[in-house]
């Protein structure tokens, strides 16, 4: 090497790639902005508006205290949507997780034709939802559904069953539809979960003697929990704020029987013009959401596994 | 391990000549990949033996473990347990126990209930499986632990877990899948002992996978050396090492491995420990074989002298050879110097060139 000329003499200049502290701020300023404008900043105007007497016809914001609150608690309405959101809810995640469970262990095994099954389940999820609105509404349709047509070639039903025109069905038709959408993800996340047990240990519990049964409720379940609950945890907040299969297939009727708490809040605030009580009825949502969400991953935090 | 009071399961379970376990032309292909993991393998147990499966990784040892364990159909051949063939049957039906490389701790159940498991699965009564539990936890010192979890335990208490369940069912045949290399090394050299001493104290036919001699030697009563789905060799330890049936088992047990010259139609072998300066031979009987070696380095290990060599004579190129001098033996050896060595002619092993089976001697003077 010559004397005194090294790479090393120069002075040495720090780039922008490595200035990890304003990379940082760099690369999360999109998030930033993203949350800011489009969750927090929404968020703190309908907490603004719950309080105010605003209207698509009045924008004027009149602070009025808790009086829009007051008018929704005392709504029939309200709370025939909020007992409507329990049950939909509920009834729709037990199903939800039994039959992804169940499609998930059938997905995992290996059989001929696997991948044509594993597409036919995840199709519900790539379907554009006017695509599927407009094929249930057929299927559920009062005079034209294919479904009574079945059943009543079959024998098993004397005149049209009216699905979205009777309570009970129509709040059955929402359940059956919803739980049609959201069981892809849940399969998809569960079906993680399984493929995550580790092979020995599936070979231990057949060594063991194990039958199918004992190692769903032994091994499958208990270790594929924690993944389940986060499966819940999306279906439950994708199922309580949902309004689009109650919009499409029943706009919250007949009377109010299939209306819930999100689905109204559009109606009376947006439709109805109503800001402040839409507002309101919507951010009723919130604690309970919350307060689920932090249920579901304490549980998954605690829960004593690996 | 703590001596037990009792020394055999509480239901009787002795052995009988029947737990045996044989395949015969056994052959495994995998379609992907278009592999033939094991490739024609004939190997009987006799009762209470000790039999190690060992081979570098990828040799079908594991494969042929698995088959026997029925967690793998084989593609061709019979797996025999108890002189009944159980091809088919499902592990649970074939009387055997197996402990896993990994353990295969149920993470989320007690100590107690991982050893619980086999036995409920098994339908037996509740105070029966009480009793079988405690009695596999006391004979493996673990009694203590029954209420922990997996991941509160160290290696060694898994490994013992592990063994507990594996123990209840009273198999026939155990089935160990490398069970110690999960165990850091100091800790590997006591479980090693401890499995041996548990096994002597059982009696059952165990049926052992490794890559690691070392553990083969230690515990096998014989030793099936496997390679490329086949067993090259299956014998005894001692056999195994000093009359090797070929040049890959020459070469796969002994550390360093069995020195081969190239002599153009066939291999001249022998074991470094058995190639010594030959002021240290002289005086045992017998022919003995001299020859001038040219030292390059010596390398000191746990004692004893590791001479880096070639022997000129001996072969063509110069026949590079190491030489392991114990540490009873001070004759002086020196770098980049020519010294004379010696061999008992009947510590030399002779190879066929093109094949590297065993062939009978030939003559060696140079």
């Amino acid at each position: 090497m010559s004397a005194g000329v090294s790479t090393w003499d120069r002075r040495p200049k720090r780039k922008l790639a490595d200035r990890d502290d304003l990379l940082a701020k760099l690369f999360m300023l999109p998030t930033a902005v993203y949350i800011i404008g489009l969750v927090a900043l929404p968020f703190f105007l309908a907490l603004l508006f719950s309080f105010s007497d605003v209207t698509t016809g009045n924008p004027s914001l009149d602070f009025v205290g808790l009086r829009q609150w007051r008018t929704i608690l005392s709504s029939s309405v309200f709370w025939t949507s909020f007992w409507n959101t329990i049950i939909f809810t509920g009834i729709s995640m037990v199903l939800i997780v039994v039959i992804a469970h169940i499609l998930a262990t059938v997905l995992v095994k290996d059989f001929k034709g696997k991948w044509f099954v594993r597409f036919c389940v995840l199709l519900p999820w790539t379907t554009p939802v006017s695509l599927a609105a407009v094929s249930w509404l057929w299927l559920l349709n009062s005079i034209f559904s294919p479904i009574d047509w079945v059943l009543r070639w079959f024998g098993f039903i004397e005149s049209n069953m009216y699905y979205l025109g009777r309570p009970v069905l129509a709040m059955g038709s929402i359940i059956a539809v919803h739980v049609w959408r959201i069981v892809p993800l849940a399969t998809v996340i569960i079906m993680a979960g399984l493929m995550a047990i580790p092979s020995d240990i599936e070979d231990a519990v057949e060594v063991d003697g194990a039958g199918f049964w004992r190692k769903l409720w032994e091994i499958d379940i208990p270790l594929t929990l924690p993944i389940t609950a986060v499966a819940v945890l999306f279906g439950a907040i994708l199922t309580f704020a949902d309004m689009t299969v109650v919009f499409i297939l029943t706009r919250g009727g007949p009377t109010q029987s299939t209306q819930v708490l999100s689905s109204w809040a559009f109606f009376k605030g947006i439709e109805g013009g109503d800001l402040a009580q839409g507002a309101a009825i919507a951010l009723f949502l919130f604690p309970l959401l919350l307060a689920a969400a932090i249920v579901i991953l304490r549980a998954v935090r605690h829960r004593e596994v690996m | 391990m703590r001596a037990p009071d009792t020394e055999s399961p509480p239901e009787g379970g002795g052995l009988s000549m029947a737990h045996v376990v044989e395949v015969r032309g056994l052959k495994k292909h995998f379609e992907a990949g278009d592999v033939r993991a094991v490739d024609g393998v004939d190997v009987a147990t006799s009762p209470g033996e000790y039999l190690v499966l060992l081979g570098p990784s990828g040799c079908g040892k594991t494969t042929l473990l698995r088959i026997i364990a029925g967690l793998e159909d084989p593609t061709e051949g019979e797996v025999l347990i108890g002189g009944n063939v159980v091809n088919g049957l499902p592990p649970r039906a074939r009387g055997i126990a197996m402990v896993f490389q990994s353990y295969a701790l149920y993470p989320h159940k007690s100590v107690l209930d991982n050893i619980d498991f086999p036995l409920k699965a098994a339908g037996l009564d509740p105070q029966e499986r009480r009793k079988k539990a405690e009695w596999a936890a006391k004979l493996l010192g673990i009694d203590q632990l029954l209420h922990r979890k997996p991941r509160n335990l160290s290696g060694g208490e898994r490994q013992r877990v592990a063994l507990a369940r594996a123990i209840v069912r009273d198999p026939s045949v155990f089935l160990l899948d490398e069970p110690l290399s999960n165990l850091d090394a100091k800790l590997r050299t006591s479980a090693r002992d401890e499995l041996k001493q548990f096994q002597e104290r059982l009696g059952t036919t165990t049926i052992y996978v490794t890559h690691d001699q070392v553990e083969a030697m230690g515990l096998g009563d014989r030793i099936a050396v496997m390679f490329q789905g086949k067993v090259r060799q299956l014998g005894p330890p001692k056999e195994v090492y000093s009359d090797p049936a070929d040049t890959f088992v020459a070469t796969f047990i002994g550390s360093p491995p069995m020195n081969l010259i190239d002599r153009g139609d066939h291999l001249l072998g022998f074991r470094p420990e058995n190639f010594l300066p030959v002021d240290a031979i002289n005086g045992r009987g017998g022919n003995v074989l001299e020859v001038d070696v040219q030292v390059h380095r010596i390398e000191y290990l746990s004692g004893d002298r590791h001479v880096y060599a070639t022997v000129p004579s001996l072969g063509r190129d110069g026949a590079h050879i190491i030489a392991r001098i114990p540490p009873t033996v001070d004759v002086p050896v020196f770098d980049d110097r020519d010294q004379r060595f010696a061999i008992h002619e009947r510590d030399l092993r002779f190879f066929d060139g093109n094949t590297g089976e065993r062939v009978p001697p030939r003559p060696v003077r140079s």
